[in-house]
């Protein structure tokens, strides 16, 4: 290649950034294992942290004895409740849904009473990861037991035990929206004793575990008054505030960092017990300390997602228009309420209406206590578990009224001339076109094929028949504006920040708030940026998790980053636009209006051969030998961005389902959707966030689900019973998309990071019913265990309770549910 | 304490262990290799697979006195930043990570994979990776990675050179 | 999780592996490829004071023809059995089967007489050794005995192995004559241990069913025999109503158990139907 002075050549725009598939920044270490994950810091003299755990679900603590322990060789301190209950505060729960409810308290270490099982009790210090682990056998705890409240349908009745015995029942709060109280409805019960058809059914969204790939880890340095904590965490700004407020840690004293995460699905927003624990013993003792779970720690003892008895009720009339949709809940809390434990259902609550036209609308719900590890945020965090009841009812409602599925739907949904519509639930949907996508999708399944091949299987009752589901959602995304949070009592704002910083050199460094843990906000704010101020891609450095370097933030999930973190970026590059133009102006002797900004330069308009670059300017404002008297010699800029409205997207995922009638197994032959995102600045990484959404929401559908036995023991305690699909495991996907901007940012992006996770559950368990409707199933539990499968269909019923025993794999590994305690069951006989 | 003697990514290390030390734990804290880590603890999730006499083994389930004298090949020895090895580049190119934390036991497995199988259907892929658990990516974009860096290696390198 | 501390032995010949498990006493753990020992002593279920490693005992691995049998090494590791040409060509269900174990890395470390020893109900190989009529070569303090299939597996994680002995080897009947077999696995996802899985090995003689060896994983705390199935296909017409009518027994004498997969009804239906499918299958219908 040779070096080209053509001018012409010289004024080619840039290609724009947005749109384009980027291979991602944050690979290049990642591929190559140079990774920083929070368990590979080591620090002189750090001490090693491991956590005695409760093996029984609900009891009073009568006796802790940790002289064996403390005489272990290599441990330095044994920590229990009580020596930490004067400084260790709650576990913070920031969205109190109503103004009633009624907060138990969560100690980091339980003092006086357990009520989980994997609840911490104490916390052994040694000077290896051995040495800590050996000592745990030696703690001996003594517990008077009580009765565990496993069943929220036998929580709520009057002569239950209780989970709690300092508070009055086993209800946390019960929260009601009813569209015609807020005005943004009919009259619900009217609605209900006016219609022609009530299709009724109680759905079980079961309890899943997020499983993250890289385990929780937390290390703390304490340097004089001030500490630096290194966490796993998906909110190393919210942590700070948090623990800030917990721990008496005053906030400026504290830097929290988020290095390279390992994957959170909301599993990892959250304040952690260990993470105060942690803190707290870094302060007494004045050394760093580290604290890694291991994978059986962190599926019995970090905070679990869904779980909700949904009670749900649609009206319509004889030609299928519906007329009202009524819903109860029971939100299962678990023992305590942890960040935002409450909040999950409590934000679902807007979403059960999906994208139709009911003209009433009421929701109630319960949170219900039990002797359960806490539920909190986990991908998708309430919408998933609306989405699936409406999706799911609304076949059923079909099936009532003869109707073809999509057909009901269709007459139901909102039209794309109808945007921004205002839904029963209040919120006002901003764009999109639900027949487009959905028509998009049914080409990509092949679906009159797929019909033709059912009605085949059908008509010669093959052992395996086919099954297709649907499901045609929308999420609110872009969690959240402010005022929005603030009128449902959450604790805290939802806007966003962002800073640029001009190097002399021409580079940039963008400041984010909105952390990221595996998304790939490094390449997409590049993008963004390269774009907006017209510097190459490879100029953009993007810094965050650091709450020294990004000093503010609400971090990542809700599928908020790139609407709302993206969009302070975009406004902090146009300040730096502006502050630049006035630089810009005085070095070029030009009037500010008669410039234009264009591919990263200033040029005077009608004076061709003037221009100066945004990164020239930089280098001259930082030499600020001459610049204009009346501003800063800097163009450095910050912006916050609070959104207005929420960003809605949607699609239309259909499934294509094999059920094996003699066994019960099911496959998934065929999957494909079309979502509406909003603009997308990177196709690879929204193709990327779909495909790992659907894994999750088909799995939940297929495969997971964290079951308790009788006595409270999780015996889905590790990899061996709770299933994460792999590879093998999950079909193809054919995945497209419609673009309908959103008119809520700059961008134009609604978010994609819960949109696979959301939609695609019900899709997959409307088409394994659709298989074997005619067969007489109503409903089949998840997950679609084959056995469930297979005593929907020849038992009736919906599949039923599975045992609880785990598995005999490992000798019955997983159901001991204190890993680290040995008992004499344990001894194994054979040659491995 | 035994002492246990092998080579990893071509370096000799000769170290005391206790027998119970697991060979990831050897590799992550007595030499540093954090670039292969630990997912779980009953050899399901594969994250910690490296190369033990060049097969793929995961190595949370092998005690470090077992691969005494041993070659071992963990991610950080197959490729680095301006020479990349064909599976990382293609894990790169087709957007085969997310949050990486299983990529180094992903890239490890598929390269032992596309030894056995140098050109494997989507279905083979998919099972030959059965043992490795992934949470962000729902598989597909490493099964395409997975077959192109197969592409790659079986001599379509020319092709990339002159694009390069 | 780290194991709880241990000894730990590396005999290289049998010999010196009976002298290390005599003195690691009572407490003591063989280990063959540990891929299910490791797991258990990380989670801390199982704390033996002494591990002897029979990692580089090399004449313990292999796969050599004595005669009428298959003579394999017990330490021949299931990517080996996989690779194996005298496997292929004398018991291709027991590639079959392994094929189906765990996945490749587990295959890389994990044992065929490892998974025997173990005696996991839900194992893959102890049905098809028992399918086999396989025999276990045990060696000892007091020299070497030879134990069936039918007699080693004695209750659920436990042999006929004695304190002391080690497995050294397994002689498995070379087929004679026109088999066809079928390891038919049934799991929920793709790694896991079957919930119910069926060893079938089927010869076919003038389009009648000669003789049905039918092995059944994780139907009761050992491998089983479908015995009263085996018996009415001796003989049968080689048809798919045969074979069905024949598999309606296959749970006959079972005592499964119940659990997170499978309660144990269900596992009595999916034994009949993984016997029909294997049988069909093998017999090539």
């Amino acid at each position: 290649m040779t070096v080209t002075e053509d001018p012409a050549a010289a004024e080619v725009a840039p290609e724009r950034e947005i749109g384009k598939a980027r291979r991602r920044k944050e690979d290049a270490r990642l591929i190559t294992g140079r990774t920083t994950w929070t368990d590979n810091m080591v620090l002189p003299g750090m001490l090693h942290l491991a956590v005695v755990r409760s093996p029984v679900a609900h009891g009073k603590i009568t006796n802790v004895d940790v002289s064996a322990a403390l005489e272990a060789p290599g441990v330095v301190a044994v920590y229990t409740g009580r020596d930490l209950a004067d400084e260790q505060g709650s576990i913070p729960c920031a969205w109190p849904v109503t103004a009633d409810m009624v907060n138990p308290g969560h100690p980091s270490i339980a003092v006086e009473e357990v009520n989980h099982v994997g609840e911490a009790v104490a916390v052994i210090v040694a000077r290896s990861r051995s040495a800590a682990a050996d000592a745990i056998e030696l703690v001996d705890v003594d517990y008077d037991l009580l009765p565990p409240v496993l069943d929220m349908e036998q929580a709520v009745k009057g002569e239950a035990d209780l989970c709690h015995d300092h508070i009055e029942s086993n209800t946390a709060y019960h929260f009601v929206f009813d569209a015609g109280e807020a005005g943004t409805g009919g009259d619900t019960e009217q609605a209900f004793a006016d219609a022609d058809v009530v299709v009724s059914r109680r759905f079980v969204n079961q309890r899943l575990i997020p499983a993250f790939m890289e385990p929780r880890s937390v290390v703390v340095q304490p340097q004089g008054d001030n500490f630096t904590m290194w966490s796993a965490t998906q909110i190393p700004h919210v942590l700070r505030v948090m623990l800030a407020m917990v721990t008496g840690v005053p906030e400026h004293k504290l830097r929290v960092v988020a290095p390279d995460v390992g994957g959170g699905f909301g599993g990892k927003l959250q304040v952690n017990p260990e993470e105060v624990i942690a803190l707290l013993i870094a302060r007494r003792l004045g050394k760093p300390v580290k604290w890694t779970e291991t994978r059986s720690e962190s599926l019995m003892a970090a905070h679990h997602g869904r779980d909700q008895i949904q009670y749900i009720d649609v009206a319509s009339d004889r030609e299928g228009n519906v007329k009202g949709l009524r819903v109860r809940i029971l939100a299962d809390m678990g023992a305590y309420l942890r960040l935002i434990t409450p909040g999950v259902p409590a934000l679902g609550a807007f979403m059960f209406p999906g994208i139709y036209k009911f003209p009433a609308y009421r929701f109630e719900c319960d949170g219900i206590f039990t002797n359960k590890v806490p539920t909190d945020a986990y991908r998708g965090a309430g919408r998933p578990e609306a989405t699936f009841a409406v999706e799911r009812i609304m076949d059923e409602l079909a099936v009532e009224l003869g109707m073809d599925p999509l057909e009901l739907r269709r007459k139901n949904w909102i039209q794309a001339q109808e945007f921004p519509f205002t839904t029963v639930a209040g919120l006002e949907y901003d764009s999109g076109d639900y027949d487009a996508a959905t028509q998009q999708a049914l080409e990509l399944l092949g679906y009159q094929e797929l019909r033709e091949e059912q009605r085949r299987r059908r008509e010669s009752n093959d052992p395996v028949q086919l099954g297709i589901g649907f499901s045609t959602f929308t999420e609110m995304c872009g969690l959240a504006p402010s005022r929005v949070l603030g009128s449902l009592s959450y604790g805290a704002g939802g806007w966003e920040t962002a800073s640029i910083r001009m190097l002399p050199t021409g580079k940039v460094e963008v400041v984010t708030g909105s952390t990221p843990h595996g998304q790939g906000h490094e390449t997409a704010w590049s993008q963004l940026v390269a774009d907006q101020l017209g510097v190459p891609f490879e100029d953009v450095e993007v810094l965050h998790g650091d709450t020294a370097v990004s000093h503010k933030g609400m971090d990542t999930y809700g599928s908020r980053s790139l609407v709302v973190g993206g969009t302070a970026v975009v406004k902090a590059a146009d300040k730096v636009i502006e502050k630049a133009r006035k630089v810009a102006a005085h070095l070029l002797e030009a009037n500010e209006d008669d410039l234009e900004f264009s591919a990263g330069k200033f040029t005077v308009r009608g004076t061709p051969g003037t221009a100066l670059s945004i990164q020239e300017i930089a280098l001259a404002v930082f030499a600020a030998h001459n610049y204009p008297e009346d501003i800063e010699p800097s163009i450095d800029a910050d912006a916050t961005f609070d959104p207005v409205n929420f960003s809605f997207p949607h699609g239309t995922h259909v499934c294509a389902m094999e059920v094996d009638t003699e066994t019960g197994f099911v496959k998934i032959r065929k999957y494909a959707c079309v979502d509406d995102v909003g603009t997308i600045v990177n196709p690879l990484i929204v193709e990327g966030q779909v495909h790992g959404g659907l894994a999750q929401g088909i799995a939940q559908a297929l495969y997971e689900e964290a079951v308790y036995d009788a006595d409270g023991n999780l015996t889905t305690g590790t990899f061996v019973d709770y299933l994460v699909p792999s590879a093998a495991d999950l079909p193809h996907f054919d995945t497209g998309n419609t673009v309908h901007v959103a008119p809520g940012n700059p961008i134009g992006a609604k978010g994609v990071g819960e949109a696979g996770c959301i939609a695609s559950t019900p899709a997959v368990v409307n088409a394994a019913l659709d298989a074997v409707r005619h067969l007489g199933v109503r409903d089949i539990r998840m997950p679609l265990t084959p056995e469930r499968v297979w005593r929907a269909i020849h038992q009736g019923g919906d599949g039923g309770d599975r045992a609880t025993a785990g598995t005999n794999a490992y000798g019955g590994a997983s159901t001991e549910s204190t890993a680290g305690v040995s008992t004499p069951a344990s001894s194994l006989g054979g040659d491995l | 304490m035994t002492q246990v003697s092998m080579r990893v990514d071509g370096v000799t290390y000769t170290d005391e262990v206790e027998p119970r030390t697991l060979l990831v734990h050897h590799l992550r804290e007595a030499l540093g290799k954090v670039g292969t880590v630990v997912g779980c603890d009953t050899s399901n999730c594969g994250a910690c697979t490296v190369h033990l006499d060049g097969q793929a083994v995961k190595s949370c389930t092998v005690f470090a006195v077992q691969a005494d004298g041993a070659e071992v090949t963990t991610i950080e020895g197959i490729g680095s930043a301006g020479d990349l090895h064909p599976v990382q580049k293609a894990f790169h190119e087709m957007h085969g990570l997310q949050c990486g934390y299983c990529t180094p036991g992903m890239i490890m497995a598929s390269i032992d994979l596309l030894k056995e199988n140098p050109n494997p259907s989507e279905t083979e892929v998919r099972e030959g990776i059965e043992g490795n658990l992934c949470r962000c990516t729902g598989y597909q974009n490493i099964v395409r990675a997975v077959q192109q860096a197969a592409g790659e290696m079986a001599g379509r390198s020319d092709t990339l050179g002159a694009q390069a | 999780m780290i194991p709880a501390p241990f000894e730990y032995a590396r005999p290289t010949t049998v010999d010196e592996a009976l002298q290390a498990v005599a003195a690691g006493g009572e407490d003591v753990k063989i280990m063959a490829g540990g891929q299910s020992l490791i797991p258990v002593m990380r989670l801390r279920l199982a704390a033996p004071s002494t591990v002897v490693d029979l990692g580089r005992v090399a004449e313990m691995r292999g796969v050599r023809e004595d005669g009428d049998a298959l003579v394999i090494g017990a330490m021949t590791t299931h990517a080996e059995v996989l690779t194996d040409p005298l496997i292929a060509q004398h018991a291709k269900l027991i590639a079959e089967a392994t094929e189906t174990v765990a996945d490749r890395q587990t295959r890389r470390r994990g044992t065929f007489g490892g998974a025997l020893a173990h005696a996991d109900p839900a194992g893959d190989l102890p049905a098809v050794a028992l399918a086999l009529d396989a025999e276990m070569v045990i060696a000892g303090p007091n020299g070497r005995r030879t134990v069936p299939a039918s007699e080693f597996f004695v209750d659920y994680l436990t042999t006929a192995l004695d304190e002391g002995e080690i497995l050294v080897e397994i002689r498995v009947p070379k087929l004679a004559g026109e088999w066809g077999v079928r390891y038919e696995k049934f799991n929920r996802v793709a790694q896991a241990w079957s919930i119910v899985a069926v060893a079938a090995a089927v010869r076919r003689e003038n389009g009648h069913i000669a003789e049905a060896r039918i092995g059944l994983t994780n139907m009761g705390p050992t491998p089983l025999r479908a015995s009263a199935t085996e018996a009415a296909l001796s003989g049968a017409a080689a048809s798919a109503d045969a074979v069905a009518a024949a598999a309606r027994s296959a749970a006959e004498g079972t005592s499964p158990s119940s659990d997170l997969n499978a309660q144990a009804d269900y596992r009595e239906h999916l034994a009949q139907v993984l016997t029909r499918r294997a049988v069909a299958a093998a017999a090539g219908l």
